[in-house]
């Protein structure tokens, strides 16, 4: 039995960071039901880059809405909307990412819902907070990351402010949300009652950077100084990169310098032997190991680290991650089987429950698909 | 009321991974007991990343474990693992990161612990499983990064694979970490059952990337970073951080041609077909950013702003911190220490009915809490005995 098996959750999100919190609950066991506009469905549908659309969505969009119902309804419609009320009424969790006021204006805000359903877990995420000048602004990965400081710990010192190359705030608010829901179905469980849960891109932005903002909050306010050379992290010194070798990359993480003079036999490194210098000389240390790692290769240098317990390893791209046997035994792939005989290759949820691994090949719906079944089972 | 009260986990976990799940559930109302070596405690204390210490140790240890407590124990003397085990028996969750074959050499594997307590949801962090050729390898976030891909998709494409600039491994599997173990608590609730829950560093950071791997599967291609002005090597333009005369401005996605009117660049209006915001995105970028040059970070916001296109300007924590925008957050709390040492750092990032999760303990030191939460110990059992099946940890209200 999965954990969350017999729990219903109403999705009203769209893009990322909501339909990312839902498709969790759904790997853990919950039925998750997409509320959606009847035609063009969630915003969502046409969000991504590829060429590649399936049945009309975007792949991102199947990425992040697998294992979903979907249930169309025009929400302006008074009959839809009762009949939106009703499923409310029954469902354990409603997420939603609207902009502040809409959910008010249709009905379905916080308060309406408790009073149609108090057993009901309530989450919203927006952008910046539910309140204060920035509320109204777009929730949008990028503007989070680049108003929380998060893109002055990027790149290279010479780099301007440089994003993660990654959806980190719609990803972590969403994780946030999943947390915050899960907690409230605990102390439901015990109580009886339901919970609201908010989070935001950007609180989510500022608690990533928790360490080394607490770092700042106790130094006298010093802004992250990024590595001049080959940074991984603003906070930490030498060798702690990445470097090229004579035929791809070594990464080092934290170490000691000397120690690693002796087995690289680079006598340079050996002058450092205060651990302050790891971090004062940081760029200068960067620098002999720029060079001196360029003349061997990689499993070279990693014959000699790896026996001596030394934090390092190669740096792999997806073909050679994926050739690997350490990659094959973690069996993280699943397919996904669509109506018309369509599969293709997903990912699946990356925590194991008692040793079993939660996998499911339901694709993602086409918009309205369990219409019928939805009000006949819960209506 | 806190959603988590009344729950007591049990937390051997040192570092990040682990011990970020336990402050998670601290701040969500659970008591967390860092279970900690006599000897120096949580090797995170020494982790300095600068030369500013509180009380002696690091300011990410304190981080990372504000509102817990600390028993100290040595592991291998079998009074102290007896004491131990008698709190595990007492527990709702158990956190480890131990390297595998750890924790069973210490007779606190799961399959023993769960017969001494049934109900008990135990959570595992490993850095690349639990089998496989990897399997003994140090989970560290920068190795995990480096192993699982990620390190193509951050930069632009001048920069060799750059690793992202904080903990992503450890933060992730931590959020993951914290979302299994409270998905089986919940079923708990119904079924009275625990569960182990194991999560990696490098699973986390192969989900993470679950966009581009299915992208992979169907093209083949690898993440396209950008030459300039990267934004996210999936989405199109203009997304991205652009130079103004006097700072940086942030671009969300958009439609090419509605910037056309508030930057005054008329050849963006030729963009009307979506697949040539990604096919012809560094040209279009390139537009852009000669024009943004030219005039500073306020005027273009102020047009944008009112054309409805999504953008911020680029802060750094100084201005971010003197913003009223971050005050009406409440994002910072201080914290205090046994010792009096008192200091800032951020909160919970959730808020629960309107209410935003504070607590005012700071990190413990190692052992401040052995007496305490060994006496209560001894109370909540000779309780339970009145309260059969109870699993809730009950103590007294610490004074902070």
């Amino acid at each position: 039995m999965k954990p969350l098996e017999g729990l219903i959750v109403l999705d009203f999100s769209q893009f990322l960071a909501g339909p990312s919190a839902a498709l969790r609950l759904a790997d853990l066991g919950a039925r998750v039901i997409k509320i959606e506009r009847p035609g063009g469905g969630e915003a969502g549908r046409s969000l991504g880059i590829s060429d590649v659309t399936i049945q009309g969505s975007s792949l991102l969009f199947h990425t992040i809405n697998r294992n979903k119902e979907s249930f169309a309804a025009n929400l302006k419609d008074p009959t839809d909307l009762e009949t939106v009320k009703r499923l409310v009424a029954k469902a354990d969790v409603l997420i939603e990412n609207f902009r502040p006021g809409v959910m008010e204006k249709l009905g379905l805000g916080y308060d309406a819902a408790r009073r149609l359903n108090p057993r009901l877990v309530y989450g919203t995420i927006t952008g910046y907070g539910p309140e204060g000048p920035w509320k109204d602004k777009p929730g949008q990965d990028l503007l989070a990351q680049s108003v929380s400081g998060l893109v002055w710990l990027n790149g290279n010192a010479g780099d301007p402010p440089l994003p993660f190359g990654l959806a980190t705030a719609d990803v972590l608010a969403g994780a946030h949300l999943v947390q915050g829901i899960l907690a409230c179905l605990v102390h439901r469980g015990v109580t009886g009652e339901g919970g609201y849960v908010q989070v935001s891109l950007l609180e989510s932005m500022l608690d990533f950077q928790f360490e080394v903002l607490t770092t700042h909050l106790n130094d006298g306010g010093k802004l992250p100084q990024r590595s001049a050379i080959n940074n991984a992290h603003a906070y930490l010194g030498a060798p702690y990169g990445i470097y090229a070798t004579a035929d791809g990359y070594l990464a080092l993480a934290m170490g000691s310098v000397p120690r690693l003079g002796e087995l690289l036999e680079c006598p340079a490194l050996l002058q450092y032997s205060d651990p302050q210098t790891w971090f004062s000389q940081r760029d200068a240390i960067k620098r002999i190991l720029v060079e001196h790692l360029a003349t061997r290769t990689t499993r070279q240098w990693l014959d000699v680290l790896e026996p001596a317990d030394v934090w390092c390893s190669d740096v792999l791209d997806w073909p050679r991650l994926l050739a690997h046997e350490g990659f094959a035994v973690l069996d993280m792939l699943q397919d996904l089987h669509y109506r018309d005989g369509t599969t293709i290759r997903a990912l699946r949820c990356p925590i194991r429950v008692d040793g079993a691994l939660l996998k499911s090949d339901r694709p993602a719906p086409i918009v309205g698909q369990d219409n019928a079944r939805i009000e006949r089972e819960l209506v | 009321m806190l959603p988590l009260e009344g729950l007591l986990v049990v937390d051997f976990s040192i570092f990040l991974a682990g011990p970020s799940a336990g402050l998670r559930l601290a701040d969500l109302g659970a008591r967390v007991v860092k279970i900690e070596r006599p000897d120096g405690g949580d090797l995170c204390r020494k982790l300095y990343v600068t030369n500013v210490t509180i009380d002696g140790e690091s300011t990410i240890f304190h981080a990372i474990n504000r509102n817990k407590l600390s028993v100290s124990a040595n592991l291998k003397d079998a009074g102290d693992r007896a004491r131990v085990m008698a709190l595990v028996e007492r527990a709702d969750v158990l956190l480890t990161n131990f390297r595998p074959g750890v924790m069973r050499r210490l007779g606190l594997d799961y399959e023993n612990v769960r017969e001494r307590n049934p109900r008990l949801v135990y959570g595992e962090v490993t850095g690349y499983g639990r089998q496989g050729p990897w399997k003994d390898l140090p989970g560290q976030d920068l190795l995990a990064q480096c192993l699982s891909g990620l390190v193509w998709w951050n930069g632009t494409s001048a920069h060799p694979p750059l690793p992202i600039g904080l903990a992503i491994a450890d933060i992730m599997a931590g959020a993951n970490l914290a979302q299994g173990v409270l998905a089986c608590l919940v079923r708990r609730g119904r079924t009275g059952r625990g569960a182990r829950v194991e999560v990696s560093l490098l699973e986390s950071m192969i989900e993470i990337q679950a966009e581009g791997l299915m992208e992979f599967f169907l093209t083949g291609g690898m993440p396209q970073r950008e030459p300039a002005w990267p934004g996210h090597p999936y989405r199109p333009a203009p997304c991205g951080i652009y130079p103004t005369a006097d700072g940086y401005i942030a671009l969300g996605e958009c439609a090419v041609p509605d910037l056309s009117a508030p930057l005054a660049l008329p050849e963006l209006s030729e963009y009307v077909d979506p697949a040539a915001w990604m096919a012809r995105r560094a040209e279009i970028k390139a537009v852009i950013a000669s024009r943004l040059r030219e005039r500073c970070n306020a005027e273009w916001v102020r047009a944008l702003d009112a054309a409805g296109i999504a953008c911020m300007e680029v802060l750094s924590w100084d201005r971010l911190m003197v913003h009223p925008a971050f005050a009406r957050l409440e994002m910072l709390q201080e914290v205090r220490l046994a010792s009096g040492t008192r200091l800032r750092t951020t909160r919970c990032p959730i808020r629960i009915d309107g209410r935003v999760l504070k607590s005012p303990l700071g990190a413990p030191a190692v052992g401040e809490h052995n007496q305490l939460v060994l006496e209560e110990y001894d109370e909540s059992q000779s309780r339970s005995e009145q309260t059969q099946g109870d699993s809730a940890f009950q103590y007294r209200g610490l004074d902070v």
